[in-house]
């Protein structure tokens, strides 16, 4: 657990129906669990599935604001290529765009899309400071018992791709 | 009942929403009443899990409101809960409860969507709250939110007065730590016949508006010494009067500028903001919308800036603070988000693509068939408020305005369509009503209603039958029909929108977020394909064109319904029957 005074700051993006606000769901759980004070914020927008998704997700000892304030992201999670480019501007100077591992993550799901958001997952897992067990917890208590097992076997495996600390 | 994720150290993971109904729960809350629309919805969810909480999903805001205010009326703490717009349609009753005052507490929730994220506007509900003489309380986030709604209830009890407490988008749909305790049961009030106070006729009514303004004055004392409102001294070279989320914006960009936070908006601590204006060297009022405490402050004679007044539209943000601040306007940028879109396979975009294909004028609701008014289907073109898609159709006629038809969904025509149909079978009304009946309120995250046949408990309930309401309504024809049969949908439309007569087509089809039914996909003949792209005008997310221009069907995405096959007119889309 990071003990410094520091805010941690994520975007999830992506369009509807590819799990942004699960996997946001899991990395502000895991967060919970690891004992931080944890906002997560989302909009409910027009569009069910194929609209713009996007969720902030901040963490540290004291949060204020629900959403991160423009240049201050400190990793960029973004699952669809076309959407990229909207909240490219939030990321801080030397902060991390996780873009790279898209193309990674559809060569190694095969086509197997629904896994997407636990790949991306996998991936942001290396840079948060997070035990693991937390993060296995939070798979646990958001999937509910629903394809647990493929989940945490795919958030592994990215986990190494993304050279796990 | 917890619904999500663990307890760690007393606290639990919840959004604002989840907040707000524990914090009611554990209040000792009896009595619950809403109907549902983003970002209020989740609450009622949450309290219907709850077995101690009579808690619905009601037909309408009006009937929600009465009968959650008829419940702390006789003796049970009630609550109201809706979004910013709902309230509007509670406005008859809720001017005239204020005079009644409350006997257990009654809060009304009102979420406000500032940005319109999912509404038709963005109106400032604490308006309401001084319009209707009532307290005004405003977290600024999920943990407040369980706090206040205790306050809430106290403090109507206390003053024998309906409380507003107002949640917004980022406060209603934010998760953070929220602490938790256990429910207080609060012995029931006894109900006492008292017309002077209950029955709101012309004299009755004149003694409780002079008694609710004293109230109110009452309530002026409490806002003065309640630590709701909360004064942070710090930097004394600048000192912010905020309220809500806009609260954490300041704290956030600058954390070391001394803040009055009203936690307690309306009435306003006066001396209090005074007091806290000789502290400090210079004010700013920080809200988002409408300037309402900057009128008050001003009003009161204290000297203070606020932002500059293109502000008053759209949401805050915190980058903003710092041009807010300098009196700078706002810079309007263009939005990057994707056009919303109807689902692969929805009931509506059939209906849409023959409704375009007539050239028909379409007078639209509220609901996921609002987006028919995008293009390329294009084909809905007017939106007001729940409910209009046959009142101002019947108005458009009027007009002598050609090929109109009104379009509504289920859960609308429930809320308040049923009055404008009877109001246009009254005065003689003819042409064609459409009901989009995807058998849920699908919009607002997949709610029942009467003409599902089921509760919020998921218990069954007499369903109501709609084409039973159109007959004895007195409309001339009354179709139903599966919208996917698409020939036969197309000729009823057309023969239904030529009589000189007045019908309603109930066109069913279940939402497929609801139903995840799914059949193989079309059969793609790319030697008959001609390039002419009307199946990509039905706008189907699951259909694109390559760089080359031939089609793609995403088998992710396709539900088989075959509307492509339909308008397809060379045969090279043809139905995979597996």
């Amino acid at each position: 657990m990071d003990k410094s005074k520091k805010t941690h700051n994520i975007i999830l993006y992506g369009i509807g129906g590819q799990g942004t606000l699960k996997a946001s769901e899991i990395c502000a759980q895991a967060a919970f669990l690891e004992g931080y004070h944890v906002k997560k914020s989302e909009v409910h927008g027009m569009a069910q599935r194929g609209g713009s998704v996007e969720s902030h997700l901040r963490f540290g000892k004291v949060v204020y604001s629900p959403i991160i304030p423009e240049f201050q992201a400190d990793v960029l999670v973004c699952f669809y290529e076309g959407e990229h480019k909207r909240l490219k501007h939030f990321l801080k100077k030397g902060g991390i765009d996780l873009i790279s591992y898209l193309p990674k993550a559809h060569k190694f799901l095969k086509g197997n899309n629904r896994y997407l958001n636990t790949f991306m997952l996998g991936v942001l897992s290396c840079y948060m400071p997070i035990s693991k067990h937390c993060w296995l917890e939070a798979i646990d208590i958001v999937f509910a018992g629903k394809f647990t097992k493929e989940n945490k076997d795919i958030f592994l495996q990215a986990r190494k791709i993304g050279g796990e600390r | 009942m917890i619904k999500s994720g663990k307890t760690l150290k007393n606290s639990i993971f919840l959004s604002g929403n989840e907040a707000l109904a524990q914090g009611a729960y554990e209040a000792g809350l009896k009595v619950a009443a809403a109907y549902p629309g983003t970002p209020s919805s989740e609450i009622l969810e949450y309290l219907a899990g709850f077995n101690e909480i009579d808690s619905q999903w009601s037909v309408n805001e009006k009937a929600a409101f009465e009968v959650a205010f008829g419940a702390a009326i006789g003796g049970m703490r009630s609550l109201y809960v809706s979004k910013h717009v709902g309230v509007n349609v509670t406005m008859d009753g809720l001017m005239t409860s204020a005079y009644i005052g409350v006997n257990a507490g009654f809060v009304i929730v009102t979420s406000d969507d500032p940005g319109l994220h999912s509404s038709q506007n963005e109106q400032d509900n604490r308006l309401i709250a001084r319009m209707a003489n009532i307290p005004l309380l405003e977290p600024s986030s999920p943990a407040e939110a369980k706090v206040f709604i205790k306050k809430a209830f106290e403090l109507s009890e206390r003053l024998d007065v309906p409380v507003m407490l107002r949640l917004t988008t980022r406060i209603s749909h934010t998760k953070e730590n929220v602490v938790i305790g256990k429910r207080v049961e609060v012995p029931q009030k006894k109900f006492e016949i008292n017309p002077k106070k209950y029955v709101m006729v012309p004299n009755n009514a004149f003694a409780r508006h002079i008694d609710l303004k004293k109230r109110l004055q009452k309530a002026e004392k409490i806002s003065q010494s309640t630590p709701l409102n909360k004064v942070e001294i710090r930097d004394k070279k600048l000192g912010i009067i905020t309220s809500s989320v806009s609260y954490l914006y300041a704290r956030e960009m600058l954390p070391d500028v001394s803040i009055l936070k009203l936690g307690m908006s309306y009435p306003l601590p006066v001396q209090k903001i005074r007091d806290f204006a000789k502290k400090v060297k210079a004010v700013f009022v920080l809200e988002e919308l409408e300037p309402f405490l900057e009128d008050a402050i001003k009003a009161a004679g204290i000297k203070i800036k606020a932002k500059h007044f293109s502000w008053q539209v759209g949401e805050l943000r915190p980058e903003y603070i710092d041009a807010i601040l300098k009196g700078k306007p706002r810079k309007v940028a263009k939005s990057l988000t994707r056009k919303p879109v109807m689902c692969p396979g929805c009931l509506h975009r059939p209906v849409f693509t023959v409704l375009r294909k007539l050239k028909a004028v379409v007078a639209g609701d509220i609901g996921c068939y609002t987006l028919g008014a995008l293009p390329p289907l294009g084909s809905l073109h007017t939106c007001l408020c729940m409910g209009a898609g046959i009142t101002m159709f019947d108005g458009l006629k009027r007009a002598n305005v050609k090929n109109v038809v009104g379009v509504i969904g289920d859960s609308t025509f429930v809320h308040s369509g049923i009055t404008g149909l009877i109001n246009a079978v009254y005065n003689k009304q003819k042409g064609l009503v459409i009901i989009l009946d995807n058998s849920i309120a699908a919009m607002t995250g997949g709610q029942p209603h009467p003409a599902t046949g089921i509760t919020i408990k998921k218990e069954k309930t007499h369903k109501l039958d709609l084409r039973q309401i159109c007959i004895a309504s007195g409309v001339d024809n009354v179709d139903e029909i599966d919208p996917f049969q698409f020939k036969q949908l197309e000729a009823l439309i057309k023969r239904r929108m030529s009589q000189d007569s007045l019908s309603v087509i109930i066109a069913r089809f279940p939402c497929r977020i609801i139903s995840r039914k799914k059949a193989p996909r079309p059969l793609y003949i790319k030697e008959n394909c001609k390039k002419c792209n009307i199946c990509l005008s039905i706008d189907c997310p699951a259909i694109t064109a390559d760089s080359e221009g031939w089609i793609q069907i995403n088998k992710d995405l396709c539900t088989g319904c075959n509307l492509c096959v339909e308008v397809c007119p060379f045969d090279s889309l043809r139905k995979n029957n597996g």
